[in-house]
C-alpha cells in the first residue's frame, strides 16, 4: 500500500484565499477563463459560457471581502452549471432544438443557493438532449470530448460538467442523475460526481426528465469540494413537494473519520458479466485498500439489481413521455407553424427533438399505453419494490457497498451506435436510482488504456456520512502521478 | 411472453405522441424499441402478484402547505417563453377543423 496522498481541493483554496482578502476573485475568475479559452475549442464543454455576468459577480464578492461584508463558503469559485438548470435571465437549452433561445425566468433552488454561497456561475454545460444518454453525444450542438483522450466521449448524461472538471475551466460543476448520469461520466473523466439521496436537494427549476429518479448532485476534483458543494445545495425546500423536511447530513465534518470498523459490501452481482477485467481489478483493490484502512470488507449478494436495467428503461421513458409533454409549441421554446393546433404540436414535437428523445417518448408511450401496462409498467414498478428489498437486506449486515461506476473506461466517440447497447452502461448505476439511494464515483487508478477507472460507493437513504468518508479514504489510496501500479 | 412491438404500434404510438415518423425512422425504432423491450422480458416474465409497487423511493404523503398568497412570475414573465401571445394570454392557431 502507498502512503496516502494529500488531495488538493482547489475550491475550498480559492474560497479561503478569497475570503482572506488573499485572492481576489476576478483574478481567479480569469485564471478559469484562460484554461476555457484555450481548450474549449477541442472539448466542447459548454452550450454558453457567461464571462460578463460572471465578472460582474466576481468584482461584486471583491468589493464585498474589501468592504469587511461576509461572503459564502464558495465565495469566489467558478462553477459549471449543466443546461438543463434553469439560470434567470441566461438561455436553458436542454441541449435541445425545442428549447433553443429560451430564457428562463426564474433561477433553480440549486442555482439560488449557490448565488448566496458566493460561487460564480461561468457557464451551462452541454448534455445528452434532455439528459437522456451516456455519451454526450446526442446534444443538438455537437459533442463533448474527454479531456484526458479527446477521440473519446466524457460519458453523459453530465458529460459537459464532467469535462469541464477534468478538464479544469471550473474546479465545481453541478449536473444531475437519473440512471448515472453523474457518476458514470464522473467516472470516464476521472473526477468526483455524486448523486444525494432522492429529495435531499430541491429539484425545483432542474427540467424534469423522470420525475421520481432525477436527482441533482456535485462535480469536483476532489471529495472534500464535492462535500461542501452538496451541503451548499442540499436542503429542505417547499418549492419541491418531494424535498424531504430533514436536516441536511453534516459530510464535511466527518471526510477524516476513517473507515475503521466500518462494514463494506462488495456487490457481486455488478462484478461480473460486462464489466472490463480491468475495472474489476480496480475495483477488487479498492476494496483491499479499505480493508487496510480497518475496514469489514466482503462479498454480498443484491440479486435484484440484474433487474434494474429493465425496469428503468421502462420506467425513466414512461415519466419522460410524461414529462415531455409540455413542450408542445405554446409556452416556450421553438413552434414550428401549422393550420391547426394539433398540427402546429405535431410539426414542432418532430422538428424539435431528437432520435434519442423521440424513442424514450415512444417507448414510454407503449409502456403506459392500454393493454400494456400492467404488462411493462406495473411490473416494473414491483421489480423497483424488489431492488429497495434486496438493498435494505444487505444493509442490515453492511454500513456501504462498493461496485464498479461505468462498466468500461471511456469508449470512443461513435462507438456505440445500438441505443440498448448504450443502455448498459447504466448497468451499475441505476439500481441507486430506483431505490432513491445516495451513490458516489470516485476515481481510483487506470484502466491499461491509461484511462480514469471510477469506484461506485453506495448507502441507504441519507447515508452520506458514510458514503463521504469511505470516498475519502479512496481517495488518499487511489494509485496516482509517481504512484503507478 | 414478450408483445413485440410491431410497425402499426410504433405507428399508432408516434400518433399519440404527436409524433411524424419517416418511413426510416419507423423502421428502425421498431427494430430499436423491439430490443429494448426484448431486454425487458426478464421483468415480464417475472410473477409478482404478491409485490406491491413502488412508485416513489421516500414516503413522503399530503405534502401542504399554509394557503398564503407567495411570490409568484407576474404575466408579462409568463408570457416571456411564448412563441405568440395576445392580451396576456398563450396563443396558438385554430384549434377545431379548418385554419381560418
Amino acid at each position: 500500500m502507498s502512503a496516502p496522498s494529500s488531495p488538493v481541493s482547489p475550491a475550498l483554496a480559492i474560497a479561503a484565499a478569497v475570503r482572506a482578502g488573499e485572492r481576489s476573485a476576478v483574478e481567479v475568475l480569469d485564471e478559469h477563463l484562460a484554461v476555457v479559452e484555450a481548450r474549449e475549442g477541442e472539448i466542447h464543454a459548454f452550450n454558453l459560457v457567461t464571462a460578463d455576468t460572471a465578472r460582474t459577480a466576481a468584482a461584486e464578492i471583491d468589493r464585498r471581502v474589501a468592504a469587511g461584508e461576509s461572503v459564502g463558503p464558495l465565495a469566489g469559485v467558478p462553477i459549471a452549471l449543466k443546461d438543463n438548470l434553469c439560470t434567470n435571465g441566461v438561455a436553458t437549452t436542454c441541449s435541445s432544438r425545442i428549447l433553443e433561445g429560451w430564457v428562463p425566468p426564474y433561477d433553480a433552488t440549486v442555482v439560488s443557493r449557490l448565488v448566496a454561497a458566493g460561487a460564480i456561475a461561468i457557464g451551462k454545460t452541454n448534455l445528452d438532449e434532455f439528459a437522456m444518454g451516456s455519451s454526450t453525444e446526442n446534444s443538438a450542438f455537437g459533442a463533448t470530448r474527454n479531456p484526458h483522450d479527446t477521440t473519446r466521449v466524457p460519458g453523459g448524461s453530465s458529460g459537459g460538467s464532467a469535462a469541464a472538471v477534468a478538464a479544469g475551466f471550473a474546479p465545481l460543476a453541478l449536473g444531475s442523475d437519473t440512471g448515472g448520469s453523474i457518476r458514470q461520466p464522473a467516472s470516464l473523466c476521472g473526477v468526483v460526481g455524486m448523486k444525494p439521496t432522492y429529495g435531499l436537494v430541491s429539484r425545483y427549476g432542474l427540467i424534469a426528465f423522470a420525475s421520481s429518479l432525477d436527482q441533482i448532485g456535485p462535480f469536483a476534483s476532489s471529495v472534500a469540494d464535492a462535500a461542501i458543494l452538496l451541503e451548499v445545495i442540499a436542503g429542505h425546500d417547499p418549492a419541491d413537494a418531494t424535498s424531504i423536511p430533514r436536516p441536511t447530513p453534516e459530510v464535511s465534518v466527518h471526510l477524516a473519520d476513517g473507515v475503521a470498523g466500518l462494514r463494506v459490501g462488495l456487490v457481486r452481482e455488478l462484478m461480473g458479466d460486462g464489466i472490463h477485467p480491468d475495472v474489476a481489478a480496480r475495483v477488487r483493490e479498492a476494496a483491499e485498500a479499505l480493508a487496510a484502512a480497518g475496514a469489514e470488507v466482503e462479498e454480498v449478494s443484491v440479486p435484484a439489481v440484474t433487474l434494474g436495467l429493465s425496469a428503468y428503461y421502462l420506467i425513466a421513458p414512461a415519466e419522460a413521455s410524461s414529462n415531455l409533454a409540455r413542450f408542445d409549441g405554446v409556452r416556450y421554446g421553438l413552434r414550428v407553424e401549422a393550420p391547426t393546433t394539433n398540427e402546429m404540436m405535431v410539426a414542432t414535437r418532430t422538428a424539435g427533438f431528437g432520435d434519442e428523445v423521440k424513442r424514450r417518448i415512444m417507448l414510454g408511450t407503449y409502456a403506459l399505453s392500454a393493454g400494456y401496462y400492467d404488462a411493462f409498467y406495473g411490473k416494473a414498478q414491483k421489480v423497483r419494490t424488489l431492488i429497495c428489498r434486496d438493498f435494505a437486506a444487505a444493509y442490515q449486515r453492511f454500513d456501504v457497498l462498493l461496485s464498479p461506476t461505468s462498466p468500461t473506461t471511456a469508449f470512443e466517440l461513435g462507438a456505440i451506435a445500438d441505443p440498448l447497447t448504450m443502455y448498459l452502461n447504466d448497468i451499475c448505476t441505476i439500481p441507486s436510482n430506483l431505490a432513491g439511494h445516495p451513490a458516489l464515483s470516485v476515481p481510483f487508478g487506470t484502466g491499461s488504456d491509461g484511462l480514469p477507472v471510477g469506484v461506485q460507493v453506495l448507502a441507504p437513504s441519507l447515508g452520506e456520512v458514510d458514503l463521504f468518508r469511505t470516498a475519502a479514504v479512496l481517495e488518499a489510496a487511489a494509485p496516482g502521478e509517481g504512484n503507478a501500479r | 411472453m414478450a408483445d413485440r412491438i410491431t410497425r402499426d404500434d410504433v405507428v399508432h404510438v408516434a400518433r399519440l405522441a404527436r409524433l411524424e415518423l419517416t418511413d426510416d425512422q419507423i423502421e428502425r425504432f421498431t427494430g430499436q424499441l423491439g430490443a429494448v423491450l426484448e431486454h425487458a422480458d426478464d421483468v415480464a416474465a417475472l410473477d409478482l402478484a404478491d409485490v406491491e409497487p413502488t412508485s416513489h423511493p421516500y414516503p413522503l404523503v399530503n405534502v401542504l402547505r399554509a394557503d398564503e398568497v407567495g411570490p409568484t412570475l407576474n404575466n408579462d414573465q409568463a408570457l416571456s417563453g411564448a412563441p405568440d401571445s395576445a392580451e396576456g394570454r398563450f396563443k396558438v392557431p385554430a384549434i377545431l377543423g379548418e385554419a381560418p
